[in-house]
């Protein structure tokens, strides 16, 4: 959880980043992709890799956190309200910021939900809808925040909901530095998860379980299941139908952004073509989940 | 029709033999499950989207060419695809989702998009992927492939391995 909203926080910068060089504040761009390098420098050390972690696995965490974690957090905590005040300065007061976004590409509450749009998009049309609140997963129902929404469903307030989420993300992550608990951070279900390194060299039956998990994998029941997750762009959700073999039968991503992006026609429709760029900005698509 | 839901194997079903529309309701690891026949597939979405279903999250199909003995509600006979939706209830905060047993003879399924407009670039790709056409639907055209391509890639019969380079002007 603190890794996601962290992920969350990394993934706004990175739009503050791009909506302002798409728009021409091109330091915006330095910056914001300064401050996301900071968050990807914590999951370095943390996972050992800046993206694409592979890190949340079944039955846990791939690794414990390392030493000093929480100094690597809170540092982080205190040096980005200062730089978030500076982003106010730089653009949400500014004039020709506001020129440029508001009244730019507007959606209807109605329009967004018969286009499936999620996340951002759909809450800057002031609906309130956000899986963390509305349909809680790890334990997003035990710490609180708000669930930020426009009013008029414009690219501006995609931007400020962005903003604002950064802030609300950081204060979720304040408050699990403070209830973090301790204890394994992988259940010890030795047909789950690989057994420590350490027994494998005294233990026959750690090795076996450790070749067995790592050749076959382990079996899961028959069925199918689709489970949806907040994420930055809105809802990802994976749907997943087994025949009972520890491969999945079928596994499909719903991937945010593909669905977002069909948004845009309704968006620009009777707009300047050169709002086109502020409008596919505000969506904030990943190419990589939409030619997947 | 019938209205009883089986309750074998894994469908671990907490309210047997309940039905919506007359379809049969079935749980699937806690979820709701809802199996409509394909005559009655646009109807009971319909009736569905009025009930406050209003927002199609996700429509994909599988394709169960092997793996016919799946657990199947009594009266739905399995075919080889499946198409399947996730739809999403905003104001009671529940989900619902449909599959749809669509045969290998005839993959046709009439499309959503009058209903949920969102399902345009999904069904694109289920037609892409599978191969199963929505009828009506406004662009019915590949939409990850090149449009040129030969195939559905993720049927399960699909050829792989020996792939050849279908790309316009790639040498041959």
């Amino acid at each position: 959880m603190l890794l996601s909203e962290l992920n969350r926080m990394s993934s706004h910068l990175l739009f503050m980043a791009t909506n302002g060089m798409d728009l021409g504040a091109v330091s915006m761009m330095i910056y914001g992709w300064r401050e996301r390098e900071e968050v990807l420098r914590f999951f370095q050390k943390v996972t050992g890799l800046r993206m694409n972690h592979n890190f949340i696995r079944p039955g846990g965490l791939a690794a414990d956190l390392p030493a000093g974690w929480r100094d690597d957090v809170l540092r982080l905590l205190d040096m980005l309200p200062d730089r978030l005040e500076e982003y106010d300065v730089l653009m949400t007061g500014q004039p020709i910021w506001r020129e440029r976004l508001q009244g730019v590409g507007v959606i209807t509450p109605t329009e967004a939900l018969a286009l499936g749009a999620t996340g951002p998009i759909l809450r800057s049309t002031g609906v309130e809808w956000d899986l963390r609140r509305d349909m809680p997963y790890l334990r997003y129902d035990e710490v609180d925040f708000d669930v930020v929404v426009g009013t008029y469903g414009d690219a501006f307030d995609r931007y400020a909901i962005r903003l604002n989420e950064i802030r609300e993300s950081m204060g979720i992550v304040r408050q699990i530095l403070d209830r973090m608990p301790s204890g394994d951070y992988r259940i010890q279900d030795k047909k789950v998860t690989p057994p420590p390194r350490a027994r494998i060299d005294e233990s026959m039956e750690a090795l076996i379980h450790h070749f067995k998990i790592f050749t076959e994998g382990f079996r899961v029941p028959e069925g199918e299941v689709y489970v949806g997750i907040e994420s930055p762009r809105g809802e990802i959700g994976c749907y997943i139908a087994s025949d009972g073999s520890p491969t999945p039968y079928r596994m499909h991503m719903r991937a945010p952004s593909f669905v977002n992006i069909q948004c845009l026609p309704h968006m620009m429709r009777g707009g300047l073509v050169a709002d086109a760029v502020a409008v596919i900005s505000s969506v904030d698509p990943v190419l990589g989940e939409v030619d997947r | 029709m019938s209205d009883q839901a089986t309750n074998e194997g894994t469908e671990m079903s907490a309210d047997e033999g309940s039905e919506l529309h007359g379809c049969p309701l079935v749980d699937s690891r806690g979820q709701e499950v809802l199996h409509v026949p394909r005559d009655r597939y646009t109807e009971v979405l319909r009736a569905l989207t009025d009930e406050g279903y209003a927002m199609c999250v996700d429509l994909t199909a599988v394709d169960y060419s092997r793996f016919m003995d799946r657990d199947l509600p009594e009266g739905i006979e399995p075919e080889r695809f499946e198409v399947v939706v996730n739809l999403l209830d905003i104001s009671n905060r529940r989900r619902l989702r449909v599959r749809v047993q669509v045969p290998e003879s005839d993959p046709v399924v009439p499309t959503l998009f009058d209903l949920h407009p969102g399902t345009e670039a999904m069904e694109r790709e289920v037609y892409d992927m599978f191969g199963i056409s929505f009828s009506d639907h406004p662009d019915p055209s590949r939409i990850l492939m090149p449009e040129d391509w030969i195939g559905h890639p993720l049927r399960k019969d699909y050829e792989t391995g020996s792939i050849p380079v279908q790309f316009k002007g790639a040498p041959t």
